[in-house]
């Protein structure tokens, strides 16, 4: 079974990719808009909050800092998309691609060490708790508040025009929604929680590092799919809280597999692991219908 | 009160399927007015709506929209004084949203949107006094998903989501004709009742000469991107199918080969 230290690790790197599934949650369902920014626009946020910790900065406000150029990288990828008409997958590899430069620029170097810095997790460690449950708590509620926030506002007339335009965007539009402007603000509030994401997972590692980012859209599709196959998205409450879900159990399956021994696998494993669980998640939902099917006949 | 001015489009311009479809089209639809407009496929009356919304841009000609000039605006800006409902029983609604969320969106058509509550709760009772005037039941499904409603009752709704808010315009476009016959008399019927109890100024695009003829106070021919004739009043009284097509081959010298227009 999991030790004690992975435990909590896999829960607290569940919460910070929770955060990446409101992301994904935003562009894939709410906007119909597959983004693969966020591969970029996580170290992004990772590179933009270590060098400003490092250089003095309040780490919070390093952090909004890096919502603001998550941000940023997701207008980018929007309005290549909506003013440029390039198609938005490729809109938003061409962002990817580019900020993996730019994450070297804003860095100087491959990767940026905070071990010894003061991070927005050091005052909590004051509180009286196990090492490890901290960045848990702290974690914990980032995503409420986020899970809230973002609840309120895709209920809100704006927010509802969002949804709108990813659904039905000829409604939408007839209905005097600037579809454009919210494909923009979708796409970017979608990297902003990325960039956040990739902050906080910068503070609780201990590192920023350009290459953080691989994967990031594959680990936070298979939150969204997983979580759904969990718990029916059928209100916006119920998706947001199965992004986080998604996230958390894919994180413990994650270090279930790593810590079986008699599996044999190892860290190098992780990418082809996450490849055949998305593939579960995706496929599992379909079996499972068809299998219940099968049972109610053969009773019949 | 709207007026297009000497409106052409061509698609695929300079293209082998170069298609003209819009040729100095002009038409004024008055305060109140229920315009109905036929014509056969290709004769441009889709194209005409598409442009009056603002889907489509027109290459030459003006739309003026209450005194204001629209023609260059993109269909979003013209929403506040545009209302639309779409040939598509599942265009005009998002499925994925509950009915009260669809009302919603439509209250708000053309203007800004801000982050307070979409659904407010001093909408509901008019949402429900509208939904109760179908006669649907829909008033009791406010919370439902708009995709568990059939097509008939989803055109209803949007409908009522066109006329919730007062318009320049309404353009139906054949909002009938993806409905079996009984839905479709039934939209119908609740299309007339609305456009007469609000006042309406509609456009209404339709394939059938005998529709075009049994409700509105105006009907207008399209043919080959131009309006081929206009009757309103006394002339258009009494008139039958029969008659138009008469007078249709005598102001084109043409012969009407489109079945569907004869027998819809």
């Amino acid at each position: 079974m999991l030790s004690n230290i992975a435990f909590y690790g896999a829960i607290e790197t569940g919460l910070i990719y929770g955060l990446v599934a409101f992301g994904i949650y935003i562009s894939f369902r709410v906007l119909d808009f597959p983004d693969l920014t966020v591969d970029g626009s996580f170290p992004l946020g990772a590179a933009v909050a270590a060098v400003l910790i490092i250089d003095g900065v309040n780490p919070w406000l390093a952090t909004g800092a890096a919502v603001i150029a998550g941000m940023g990288a997701g207008a980018v990828t929007a309005l290549l998309n909506v003013k440029l008409n390039i198609l938005n997958l490729l809109a938003s590899i061409l962002t990817m691609i580019a900020l993996y430069s730019v994450n070297l620029r804003i860095m100087g170097r491959p990767n940026v060490a905070l071990l010894t810095e003061e991070t927005v997790l050091t005052p909590w460690y004051n509180l009286d708790l196990e090492y490890h449950q901290v960045p848990v708590l702290l974690f914990t509620l980032v995503v409420l508040v986020g899970l809230v926030l973002l609840w309120r506002f895709m209920k809100s007339e704006t927010g509802l025009a969002m949804r709108a335009t990813g659904a039905n965007p000829r409604m939408a539009r007839a209905q005097g929604i600037a579809t454009g402007a919210m494909i923009v603000l979708g796409v970017a509030l979608s990297n902003g929680l990325v960039g956040l994401a990739g902050a906080l997972f910068a503070q609780s590692q201990g590192a920023a590092d350009v290459t953080m980012g691989v994967g990031v859209i594959v680990i936070g599709l298979a939150s969204l799919i997983g979580g759904e196959a969990v718990l029916t998205p059928s209100t916006v409450v119920r998706a947001l809280i199965a992004c986080v879900i998604g996230a958390i159990i894919y994180r413990l399956a994650i270090a279930l597999a790593l810590n079986a021994d008699f599996l044999g696998l190892q860290a190098q494993d992780l990418n082809l692991i996450t490849a055949v669980l998305v593939t579960l998640a995706i496929v599992l939902p379909g079996v499972r219908t068809s299998v219940a099917a099968r049972l109610t006949r053969n009773k019949a | 009160m709207i007026t297009a001015t000497d409106l052409t489009l061509t698609f695929g311009k300079g293209t082998p399927l170069e298609n003209p479809a819009l040729r100095g089209m002009s038409l004024t639809v008055n305060q109140g007015e229920f315009v109905t407009v036929i014509g056969s496929n290709g004769a441009g009356k889709s194209t005409f709506l598409n442009a009056l919304a603002g889907e489509v841009m027109v290459d030459s000609g003006k739309i003026i929209v209450d005194n204001q000039d629209v023609t260059k605006l993109p269909t979003y800006k013209r929403a506040g004084s545009v209302a639309r409902v779409f040939q598509d029983p599942l265009a005009g609604t998002c499925e994925g949203l509950t009915i009260e969320e669809n009302l919603a969106l439509a209250i708000k058509r053309g203007q800004r949107r801000g982050l307070s509550a979409a659904v407010k709760a001093r909408y509901l009772d008019q949402f429900k006094t509208s939904l109760a005037s179908l006669n649907l039941g829909l008033e009791n499904r406010l919370g439902d998903k708009m995709g568990l409603l059939s097509g008939g009752q989803r055109q209803a709704v949007s409908l009522l989501m066109a006329s919730l808010t007062p318009s320049a315009i309404l353009l139906l476009d054949e909002h009938t004709a993806a409905l079996d016959p009984k839905t479709a008399s039934f939209v119908l019927d609740l299309t007339t009742q609305i456009i007469e109890e609000q006042k309406l100024t509609a456009l209404m695009v339709t394939h059938s000469m005998k529709q075009a003829l049994e409700v509105g106070d105006r009907t207008v021919m399209l043919h080959q991107g131009q309006v081929v004739f206009d009757i309103a009043g006394k002339d258009r009284e009494g008139l039958e199918v029969k008659d138009l097509l008469e007078l249709f081959e005598k102001q084109r010298g043409l012969e009407i080969t489109d079945d569907s227009l004869l027998l819809g």
